[in-house]
């Protein structure tokens, strides 16, 4: 048995097909983007996490700084338990909010990050104490209408709360 | 006399009916007899090489060609779509996502079927026509384990490549179109594709995919090639059934294994 040029083609079309899985991994998915093992996990609950999937970035002033891990419905709190794997780089002081955030109009959900004042740092296993759940446009539509009425009917005691609410 | 007419209609659909079954239960066991004699393909690797350059390295072209114009289209397409909503930053992962899922493994399959699938057919059966077959069975050399695995196993090695070669070249024919010719930006093209493209979920999926695709493919073209009439006639018609039934085949499993692999995504 010796070496032909069949071997030189197909070994060229084996490398080839090789490269191009390689390039569908890195280039066009998602292997090599962030997915380092050196990161840490934190969870928040949220009343309502509207449209939220697992994997969907968490970001602090717009940079991705890690992925949520797991969504869980919490039995006894009646609440969504959101589990969150944040990159070791990346360190928040304790009192960190999370909110869940929507990237355009028509966009992913995301959870984005506001970094507090504290100066201990958010551990392995620690909770985000304030959260902010997604917003759900028939409660915001429904606010609205509400804020409306109560301000058409009683025009010398509009209700400043609920307008405060809306513009929020 | 209508009772005698009814009869033979009767008869021709029983016959078909169990023709059939027949014909699916040979198959069945040639596709067993060949896994189990396909220790030969891996002994002498040089039989399997022959035919990979047979059926794959020979189904290059096409698949590249195809999949730069199928990528190329999409770009267009999409783009046409996406900007009515404002958001053609999205093209990328709608280009990369159909043809990951889809239309790599499916197109590639289709097309291995026409270009691989019909030669091996039309191979086989005229080495069975030329007796060719009959005299290795002569000389005690099994045809199945010399001729029949060393095809099979270079279709089940060829198509996952061939698919990732035409998912990535459809990626770069997109490109081609929606960032350079049209202008889409360059960064969230890819950066939306990589946010939306999961390597687990879509891309191993696609390769299970074309597997699965390269062997029901190969499975079809060899059998109707070793089942084939010895006549010309048999032949010919041998080769327009394996492009046919590997057509339904890649598009009925493509169907099947969707729904297995993309509920709830």
């Amino acid at each position: 048995m010796e070496r032909t040029t069949l071997d030189l083609w197909v070994g060229a079309f084996v490398v080839g097909g090789l490269i191009a899985l390689t390039i569908l991994a890195f280039k066009v998915g998602n292997l090599g983007g962030y997915d380092g093992s050196e990161a840490y996990m934190v969870y928040g609950e949220f009343d309502n996490i509207g449209g939220l999937k697992i994997k969907a970035p968490i970001k602090s002033s717009g940079v991705v700084v890690g992925r949520v891990a797991d969504i869980q419905f919490d039995n006894g709190k009646f609440r969504a338990r959101v589990s969150m794997r944040i990159g070791k780089q990346f360190q928040f002081p304790k009192d960190t909010s999370a909110a869940i955030l929507t990237s355009g109009l028509l966009g992913e959900q995301y959870i984005g990050l506001e970094a507090g004042g504290d100066e201990a740092n958010l551990k392995n296993g620690d909770k985000f104490r304030l959260t902010q759940s997604a917003m759900v446009l028939e409660q915001l539509i429904g606010q609205f209408l509400f804020s409306k009425a109560s301000e058409d009917g009683d025009k010398k005691k509009a209700d400043g709360g609920d307008k405060k609410a809306v513009a929020q | 006399m209508p009772h005698r007419k009814i009869g033979f209609g009767l008869r021709s659909i029983g016959h078909s009916l169990i023709d059939g079954v027949w014909r699916l239960g040979y198959a069945s066991r040639f596709f067993f007899v060949t896994l189990i004699s396909s220790g030969a393909s891996f002994r002498r690797i040089h039989l399997t090489i022959r035919e990979i350059y047979f059926s794959g390295v020979m189904s290059l072209i096409i698949i590249i060609v195809s999949g730069l114009f199928v990528g190329m289209v999409l770009g267009l397409q999409g783009y046409e779509t996406l900007q009515k909503y404002g958001s053609e930053s999205a093209l990328g992962s709608l280009v990369a996502l159909s043809l990951v899922r889809e239309l790599g493994p499916v197109l590639a399959a289709l097309l291995f079927a026409s270009r691989a699938g019909s030669a091996i057919t039309a191979e086989i059966g005229l080495m069975k026509a030329t007796e060719q077959i009959s005299a290795m069975e002569m000389m005690a050399v099994d045809p199945i384990s010399r001729v029949v695995a060393p095809r099979f196993w270079a279709g089940v090695i060829s198509m996952p490549l061939l698919a990732a070669m035409f998912s990535a070249i459809g990626v770069f024919g997109g490109y081609l179109v929606g960032v350079v010719l049209i202008g889409v930006d360059e960064g969230s093209f890819w950066s939306q594709m990589q946010a939306a493209v999961d390597f687990r979920q879509d891309i191993v999926n696609g390769v299970i995919k074309s597997v699965v695709f390269g062997i029901a493919v190969t499975a079809i073209a060899l059998f109707e090639g070793y089942d084939a009439p010895p006549t010309a006639e048999g032949v010919s018609h041998a080769t327009t059934r394996t492009v046919v039934t590997s057509a339904l085949a890649v598009l009925a499993l493509d169907f099947i294994l969707t729904a297995f692999m993309f509920r709830g995504v």
